[in-house]
């Protein structure tokens, strides 16, 4: 799902980092956002809604809708469409509307 | 508490130009934005504006942006706090942000909210599913990230924003299988619509979605013709294999900080939902804060960079910063502004421009 | 019609083409540009004051074909890519277009391509006389093509299938 060429763009990637998904190894750019690097590995749904449980995606991309919002590391309700990626993230999907410890 | 002169809300075309226009004028100006880039929108805008020189027509919105950041980064008077965002706006005036986790707190004498919009969403069954999002969103996971957002794609809504993300998708490399618009007519500039139509992608106006399916992700779309009365008509069912569908249905003003500041706010359908009465100025009833962009109505890049300046100037001025060649300057933002909304394509904006505006109080 | 469907009519195609008599002369830009909107690149890009000045930059672009010696300048500042140059003197049986190309792969020179009409529907195979991308096109490359006589009024766009 990566544009390796573009008429118009160069992308400046950041070096390429390991991270898990719900315990999967998943790999992206550093600095990307964590929804950029899941889509790119074709990971799509990202939470449940709460109530009806149905899936979810992202849908604004730009940190307002709340429609993204997953687990990282140990931190519910992320919005992973602005969050920059790091090396050995944990992302989990979210159940419930999460709690802090 | 820190005292600041102008503290400017969001970091998008009309932000970085107020904050240009009020540093020229001599103001000390704290920009702040909740990414962690300035530029906004700007910076996923592959395409050529439009306008005159004066707003950048025929440069690249991406390429516009670095021009204004330069500027900004350039200018002595501007201190610029990205990852930041405003909490809240307080009765005295004093205004609470978060960056990094830390609390701060900021006391400005003049506020200026540019703060955008963000993309309406459509009703239809499964309209929540993955595989349908904002136009927007797949702009940006295109065109910043270089990630595409699927394989065949649904574009509903041909006003600029659809039009202008079909062509971007067909770019990237992505099938644009048709563009629908419930109205009977086509929203967008018609050359963006026949450059999109002249590589075969049709142009379905009175067409909405009926639903959408598929398992855990969008893999099927109903479309449905409508009639005058923009009601579906029976047997019109045209069904597409798409797993993406793009929502370009409008855009709605940012503007809760507006709301919380005690500004008057009116329902005006023209600028997308409920925006400030601002006076000619773009000062709103609450005299501290100013707007500037789509947060005080929906229009395009190139007015909201206009009434950046005009923000900034006109802040800038209120508490005795006057930019040296104010009367010139402001006289010439406001013809650009005039111009850019002459036409038909301004029709709606004077329309609710109308609705909006109220007479400058004695303040 | 083109605004229910962003296809211009025959008559819209008609009235920005220019006379036979300016045609045998040589280049000439064709600008198909049928909205008042608020953008002047086209006139603003002309040295030659073919496009005339705008006097609201609402206005639709009025070119002087008898002026315009087809120099390509508007067609890439175009935001919206509605301008091409058509020379009818290239040969007997052939026309050439420039028109503005931003799609990857871009053709290469002597390559045939798929020439697609304003629908996007193939009309025929036309060869690629001349690929510019210079650093003023800003990445809106000129693709220069040899086109059948016969699709004069009906060609506007290329496929590249590589």
């Amino acid at each position: 799902m990566r544009i390796h060429e573009h008429p118009v763009l160069t992308y400046e990637k950041g070096r390429e980092v390991e991270f898990t998904c719900n315990g999967e190894i998943v790999v992206g750019y550093e600095g990307e956002t964590i929804a950029a690097a899941l889509h790119a590995a074709g990971i799509k749904v990202l939470k449940h809604s709460i109530q009806n449980h149905r899936p979810r995606g992202f849908y604004c991309a730009i940190g307002n809708c709340s429609s993204c919002l997953m687990e990282v590391d140990g931190v519910p309700n992320v919005r992973i469409c602005v969050e920059p990626l790091k090396e050995g993230m944990i992302v989990k999907t979210q159940e419930g509307k999460g709690a802090l410890e | 508490m820190k005292h600041i002169e102008i503290l400017i809300v969001g970091g998008g075309p009309a932000g970085l130009c107020a904050a240009i226009s009020a540093a020229q004028s001599g103001a000390k100006v704290m920009l702040v934005e909740r990414h962690d880039h300035l530029g906004g929108q700007l910076i996923k805008q592959t395409h050529m504006f439009f306008g005159s020189e004066k707003q950048y027509a025929g440069t690249r919105g991406i390429d516009i942006s670095t021009i204004l950041t330069d500027e900004i980064a350039n200018s002595e008077n501007i201190e610029v706090l990205n990852n930041a965002t405003v909490l809240a706006i307080y009765e005295d005036g004093v205004i609470t942000l978060e960056q990094n986790h830390k609390y701060i707190k900021v006391k400005p004498e003049r506020v200026i909210i540019a703060t955008g919009a963000s993309e309406k969403s459509l009703a239809f069954p499964n309209n929540d599913m993955p595989g349908i999002y904002g136009a927007g969103a797949v702009q940006t996971l295109m065109n910043i990230h270089g990630v595409k957002p699927g394989h065949n794609v649904l574009m509903v809504g041909a006003g600029n924003i659809g039009l202008i993300v079909s062509y971007q998708l067909m770019q990237a490399g992505v099938n644009v299988k048709a563009i629908l618009d419930a109205s009977p007519k086509i929203g967008g500039y018609l050359v963006h619509a026949s450059k999109i139509r002249r590589m075969g992608i049709p142009i379905l106006t009175r067409h909405t979605v009926l639903k959408a399916d598929g398992k855990d992700s969008l893999e099927h779309a109903t479309v449905v013709e409508l009639d005058e009365r923009w009601q579906p008509i029976p047997g019109s069912e045209k069904e597409f294999d798409v797993d993406v569908m793009c929502v370009s249905v409008g855009l709605s003003p940012l503007s809760e900080l507006l709301f919380q500041a005690g500004c008057e706010m009116k329902m005006v359908r023209e600028f997308g939902g409920y925006v400030p009465l601002r006076t000619e100025h773009l000062r709103t009833t609450n005299p501290q804060i100013y707007i500037a962009g789509d947060v005080g109505g929906i229009e395009e890049a190139s007015s909201a960079m206009v009434e950046g300046h005009l923000a900034g100037l006109a802040a800038a001025k209120s508490i005795g910063y006057e930019h040296p060649e104010f009367e010139r300057v402001y006289v010439d933002y406001n013809e650009q502004l005039e111009a850019l909304r002459a036409g038909h394509a301004g029709d709606h904006i004077r329309a609710g421009m109308s609705k909006a505006l109220i007479k400058e109080a004695s303040c | 019609m083109l605004e229910t469907t962003g296809i211009p009519s025959l008559e819209q195609v008609n009235s920005s083409f220019p006379s036979m008599e300016r045609l045998m002369q040589g280049p000439v830009a064709i600008v198909e540009c049928f909205q008042r909107i608020p953008c002047n690149p086209c006139a603003t890009s002309c040295k030659r004051g073919a496009i005339v000045p705008f006097e609201d930059i609402n206005d639709l672009p009025n070119i002087k074909h008898e002026t315009c010696n087809g120099c390509s300048l508007c067609v890439f500042n175009c935001p919206g890519l509605a301008i091409m140059v058509i020379d009818y003197t290239y040969s007997e049986t052939e026309v050439t277009f420039k028109i503005p190309y931003e799609f990857i792969p871009l053709p290469s020179e002597g390559d045939f391509v798929q020439g697609l009409d304003r629908e996007g529907q193939y009309l025929c195979d036309v060869k690629v006389l001349k690929v510019q991308n210079t650093k003023a096109m800003d990445r809106t490359p000129v693709i220069t093509l040899a086109v059948d006589k016969a699709y004069l009024k009906t060609f506007r766009n290329i496929k590249v299938v590589k």
